[in-house]
């Protein structure tokens, strides 16, 4: 097997050792129903970290994801105020979170500073600007919202699928479309691999890294659209830190941090494995919710060493 | 040049120069930051200037500014020193949160408070060395490396807390809350510790070779090997004097509030810091450590904070205004920008 599989393989060994380890030690864990609760649950989180994954994948960085997912419910809360139908919001949101990423995109390649900083000024505007709309989480009242979180595809078992997971899966199916089938998605793995040698054999830089943050930016606006429909509500402080988890999901997912290698499909399983350590430490109910941080950073230093090491042989591969 | 110039031209010949020498001076943009908020404090609230002396101690706008910038001021002179290594350090918030956690145990199990404070910086000293180790010795990014302490410290200081019950109490100690919220005969104590900190990263960075070092791997780390320098160490001790300013912030912070809340307390510092720095002058991509400008940029974070509580609109702008203040401040410092905003001004004069 090749090399380049490796992180892959681990994210979905270690996502089934977990939910085997649940299924040893807790009735009923082994169902298509917690499945899909955790598909549900965290299919906003799942939908942001797709798009951060073509950040990530080259080279980059965004932190702008929570703040965006908290605007946009803000956002779609008090369109639904003015009366506007959740899926014309939607598809203003959506509008505004290419156009907001695409700046971000320009400005991190056009001024040359670090995507940190530009996003993490992204991520002040945007919480800023939740907070200056409304500090109460608002309803959603729109007959639409409920019809959405009510509907869902039953599995076979007690299971069924919800709406959120739904969307979440359809978005993963495009985006590894983007990613494997164009040659956008090929210009991504090229600069997050060796970007001088990228622009060098033609591939456009700036119009590439615009394209990037404008679909991570649209997908975090996504994330925060099914978040806002699954809550019914709009809430100001949502998706605070939600940036850490993505980028979690991300790592967690296979990609190496430094840009080039991963697949955006391994996202998937990396945000299944946080939502599956969640739902174990519920499960137990004895154990404190600060388990659910130090584990998941446990794991992140796992996954980051295990990457450490394989960049490491790779290189070593390349040089003998 | 200066030399040439002074003795070549006519003396008042020379002013201009020297005001474009200070022009160009690092310090002069942050300072003239500085001084516009407080020109437009001075407008907006009448008596922002009054200093008083209340219950025997300087009391007054200005002094709040300075007394609430400290702990921010502290985290951001670490992280000078690790940005400019070209890293960063996202986890200071969280070892704020594990320092708090600690002293409030063991204030809870009855050690000396002298122990205490030395234990809380021990802490920071043992969360530099976590970090150090990821990026100096594994050679991880140090975004990432300093994202897994940031994630798990926070859960890290509940545990701490569930060690004596799991809730928050609160707790006096005379030496801890002396440090932080006390005052020597008319000056609050935690600016005089600021100023000592201040003082002794100062000597350390510019009066010894360690600075230079810093300076040398954050400019060109190969480079700085092969001219003998031990990349890894000094890379490894910048994590160690975040850690070490972090600590000192968390004391700080957990004896003003007299309890130790991990999910709360210095949340959102780590961005404050790295805001203060850039402010200051220095820049991402390593080489250049500014002290003095990193204390005038957290002295802007906080007078903006200040200003716009006092000016009477909502703290929810402060965010807002802190993220405009923090592009046009990259903007201004990016060359490319620059020259598109000298170009776009040429093209309306013609």
């Amino acid at each position: 097997m090749s090399e380049k599989y490796l992180p892959l393989t681990a994210t979905i060994a270690v996502f089934s050792i977990l939910f085997l380890t649940g299924g040893f030690l807790y009735n009923h864990f082994l169902s298509t129903l917690v499945l899909g609760d955790i598909l549900a649950d965290n299919a906003f989180v799942i939908i942001a970290a797709i798009g951060t994954t073509f950040v990530i994948l080259s080279g980059g960085i965004d932190l702008s994801i929570g703040s965006m997912i908290g605007f946009v419910g803000v956002a779609m809360a008090n369109l639904d105020l003015a009366g506007w139908h959740p899926l014309a919001s939607a598809a203003l949101m959506i509008v505004f979170g290419a156009g907001f990423g695409a700046l971000q995109g320009f400005i991190i390649d056009f001024c040359e500073i670090q995507p940190f900083i530009i996003t993490l000024a992204g991520l002040f505007l945007l919480r800023g600007a939740c907070f200056m709309v409304n500090l109460d989480a608002v309803p959603l009242r729109h007959p639409f919202v409920s019809a959405f979180a009510g509907w869902s595809i039953p599995l076979p078992g007690d299971g069924f699928l919800a709406s959120s997971a739904v969307v979440m899966l359809v978005a993963l199916l495009v985006a590894v479309g983007i990613a494997h089938w164009t040659s956008f998605g090929a210009n991504v793995y090229a600069i997050g691999g060796d970007r001088v040698s990228a622009a060098l054999m033609g591939v456009p830089i700036r119009r590439t890294l615009v394209k990037i943050y404008a679909l991570g930016g649209l997908y975090s606006a996504l994330g925060g659209i099914v978040y806002a429909l699954y809550t019914s509500s709009g809430y100001p402080l949502a998706g605070t830190g939600t940036e850490l988890s993505a980028i979690a999901s991300v790592v967690l997912g296979g990609t190496l941090l430094t840009g080039g290698v991963g697949f955006v499909f391994g996202t998937l399983f990396g945000g299944m494995i946080l939502g599956l350590i969640a739902t174990l430490i519920n499960f137990n109910g004895s154990l404190n919710g600060a388990w659910i941080m130090i584990s998941g950073g446990l794991l992140l230093f796992l996954f980051i060493v295990l990457q450490r090491f394989l960049i490491g042989s790779l290189r070593f591969g390349t040089a003998s | 040049m200066t030399k040439l110039t002074s003795t070549s031209l006519p003396r008042d010949a020379a002013t201009p120069n020297r005001l474009k020498a200070l022009l160009r001076h690092r310090m002069i943009w942050p300072g003239l930051a500085l001084l516009l908020i407080l020109i437009v404090d001075g407008f907006v609230s009448p008596g922002f200037f009054t200093i008083r002396i209340v219950e025997g101690r300087l009391f007054g706008s200005l002094i709040d500014v300075l007394y609430r910038a400290m702990p921010t001021a502290t985290v951001a002179l670490g992280m000078a020193v690790v940005i400019g290594t070209k890293g960063i350090d996202l986890s200071v918030g969280s070892i704020i949160a594990i320092c708090g956690a600690v002293i409030s145990w063991r204030i809870h199990a009855g050690d000396p408070h002298f122990l205490i404070l030395l234990l809380a910086l021990a802490t920071g000293l043992v969360c530099g060395l976590w970090n150090g180790l990821l990026v100096a010795i594994l050679d991880i990014q140090p975004i990432i490396a300093t994202l897994i302490l940031m994630v798990s410290g926070r859960g890290i200081g509940l545990m701490i807390n569930l060690i004596y019950g799991g809730t928050n109490p609160s707790f006096l100690s005379p030496l801890l809350q002396g440090l932080s919220v006390g005052h020597v005969s008319l000056i609050p104590t935690r600016l005089i510790v600021g100023a000592g900190i201040f003082l002794a990263l100062w000597l350390l960075i510019r009066r010894t070779a360690f600075g230079l070092f810093l300076e040398s791997v954050g400019g060109n780390a190969r480079a700085a090997r092969l001219a003998g320098v031990n990349a890894r160490m000094i890379l490894y001790s910048a994590y160690l004097v975040s850690g070490v300013c972090a600590a000192a912030a968390g004391v700080i912070l957990t004896a003003d509030t007299h309890t130790s809340d991990p999910v709360s307390e210095g949340l959102y510092i780590e961005l404050d810091a790295i805001l203060a720095v850039v402010i200051g002058g220095g820049s991402l991509s390593g080489g250049r450590i500014y002290l003095g400008g990193t204390v005038l940029g957290a002295l802007v974070i906080q007078a903006l904070t200040t200003s716009i509580l006092t000016s009477g609109l909502p703290p929810e702008y402060n965010l807002v205004v802190k993220a405009i203040v923090v592009i046009v401040v990259l903007l201004l410092q990016s060359a490319n920008a620059r020259a598109a905003l000298v170009s776009l001004v040429a093209r309306r004069k013609r």
